[in-house]
């Protein structure tokens, strides 16, 4: 007798629940217990990194991503407005320094900003101002590609209103297109902050004194004279008690903005 | 109106004036040579078909859109001239939108307020008082806090038109400020109108309320195709249109009790 729809889904079901507890069986009877608490919850490792994986690496994190975050954006606005721009020329550099920002690796440009600045330049640049300038440059290739998609999406009507009273193309799009575009992009923005929370970790590339650590070279290094791979844990931990929130928000604000997007539908005039 | 104004010649009197108006988009030439006057205190109806021109015209009437040939001249200043101000100008000629085009992202207060601050630069006290009286106007007196999508289309667009209201313009032009309405959400609107057209403003107004038209304008236009077929007072244009095409329109409009009154 051939199972009804229902019941064969039922049993698939069944069969699911039995091989993750099957697998959670096996990882329990063969995973070698003691070795493994050393090795990756080794308490006196632990205890000796703490306050500085907070006070100093936790903190360096935050301070680069943001750095770099800031400066990307205010770079952003410029590249999209240049990718608006009615001029060719700005259209064109605007494109290509995004697709050459894009392709490359993040690890190339901080590698090249850390040490290539300098020897071009001639100019001594610190750490903290590598790495902004470096996650800078490719952050905000990204985030203006972003921005640009968030300014097209801002209704024309929008931008009709304003000119209608008065305003002049600049404020147009300083006080209507922009404070709007920024609203429509929040959610892909928060994305791109997780990414460059990640991609600080490249900063380990660049020689740096103990005060200069970030998250992940600070693991590494307690990982060296540990021979444990606590710190590596705790390090990720760390990562994620700022990324978990962001993605959370990033999903929250998604929400809101698509339920009540923009109140103007977008081509009634098409219709007029 | 002052002594001099009544005897120097009809300019004075002339809040808009479009003299062999042009426009195309590409190859299409969809306004095909319009003449148009609109004199101070006069309600003007723009009525016809879908596609004929209506939108582009009043657009051109503030320079959205470039004409391509002709002049348009409002308040004796000819906007066609490519030296004039055009953002001086247009703080002078109200618009109002078929889609209401709030400013979706602050509250009704702040849409009724930013443009005087910002290019009137009025005080954020004075664009205060002014967008609370205009919006007392049109009858939503304490919705100041409400975000625009919060409010119905109806509410949206008498908050649209106290927002044109704050400039303190001269003429009001409205693209056909119903039709994206509820029903039941229309009469609030033509109300608002009614009651502009009474104080004396100037007005042109794209509309397929013919009601409307009848009993407010003082001279109703028909256009299709890019050139006005038809104008006069509504008794005349509405009531008993000359041409045929103005005939053929106003029988599909009008609902089949009213189509006794055009034949
Ligand atoms: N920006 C534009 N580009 C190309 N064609 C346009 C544009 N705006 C309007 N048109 C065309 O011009 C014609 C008249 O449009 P419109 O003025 O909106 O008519 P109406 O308001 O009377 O319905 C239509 O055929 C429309 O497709
Ligand atoms: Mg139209």
């Amino acid at each position: 007798m051939a199972m009804s729809k229902r019941k064969r889904a039922q049993v698939i079901r069944w069969v699911q629940y039995g091989i993750l507890v099957l697998a959670v069986l096996a990882l329990v009877v063969f995973a070698d217990w003691g070795k493994l608490r050393h090795n990756f919850f080794n308490l006196e490792v632990a205890g000796s990194m703490f306050p500085d994986v907070i006070t100093v690496a936790l903190v360096n994190t935050v301070i680069y991503t943001a750095m770099g975050f800031g400066f990307g954006l205010v770079l952003a606005v410029v590249l999209a407005l240049m990718r608006l721009s009615q001029v060719r020329a700005y259209r064109w550099i605007s494109g290509f320094y995004i697709e050459f920002f894009r392709g490359l690796p993040a690890l190339l440009v901080i590698l090249a900003v850390g040490t290539g600045v300098p020897i071009a330049f001639g100019v001594l640049i610190d750490k903290y101002t590598a790495i902004m300038i470096a996650l800078g440059l490719v952050g905000g290739a990204y985030m203006a590609e972003t921005l640009r998609a968030g300014i097209q999406a801002v209704p024309r009507g929008q931008v009709e209103a304003a000119r209608s009273l008065g305003m002049s193309p600049g404020r147009t799009t300083v006080t209507i297109v922009i404070p709007q575009a920024f609203k429509i992009i929040l959610p892909p923005l928060t994305n791109e902050l997780i990414l460059l929370t990640k991609d600080s970790s490249l900063a380990l590339f660049l020689g740096a004194s103990i005060a200069e650590y970030e998250l992940t070279q600070f693991g590494r290094v307690a990982l060296n004279s540990s021979q444990s791979l606590t710190p590596v844990l705790i390090a990720g931990f760390c990562y994620l008690i700022i990324t978990i929130p962001l993605s959370y928000l990033s999903r929250y604000l998604e929400r809101r903005t698509g339920g009540a997007k923009i109140s103007t539908p977008e081509s009634t005039e098409v219709k007029a | 109106m002052s002594g001099e104004d009544l005897n120097t010649d009809t300019a004075a009197d002339l809040a808009v004036e479009v003299t062999g108006l042009h426009k195309s988009f590409g190859p299409v030439e969809v306004l095909r040579g319009i003449d148009l006057e609109v004199n101070r205190g006069e309600v003007v109806c723009v009525i016809g078909p879908s596609g004929s021109g209506k939108s582009t015209l009043l657009r051109c009437v503030n320079v959205l859109e470039e004409p391509t040939s002709g002049t348009v001249v409002v308040d004796g200043v000819e906007l066609t001239d490519p030296d004039v101000d055009i953002d001086a100008a247009r703080t002078k000629i109200g618009m109002v939108f078929q889609s209401f085009n709030l400013f979706a992202h602050l509250n009704v207060l702040n849409n009724l307020t930013i443009a005087q601050r910002k290019v009137l630069k009025r005080t954020q006290a004075q664009a205060e008082a002014t967008g609370l009286a205009n919006l007392e106007r049109v009858g939503l007196a304490g919705r100041e806090r409400a975000m625009p999508s919060e409010l119905s289309g109806g509410q949206q667009q008498r908050v649209a038109i106290a927002r044109a209201l704050s400039m303190d313009p001269d003429v009001m032009l409205f693209d056909e400020p119903t039709s994206a309405l509820d029903p039941e959400l229309v009469g609030d609107v033509l109300t608002v109108m009614r009651r502009l057209a009474d104080e004396g403003m100037t007005m042109l107004v794209v509309t397929h309320e013919m009601q409307f038209a009848r009993e407010v304008a003082d001279k109703v236009l028909f256009m299709d195709a890019g050139v006005v077929v038809e104008q006069g007072p509504p008794e005349q244009v509405i009531g008993d249109p000359r041409e045929e095409r103005t005939r053929t329109f106003l029988r599909r409009v009008l609902n089949p009790t009213h189509v006794d009154q055009t034949d």
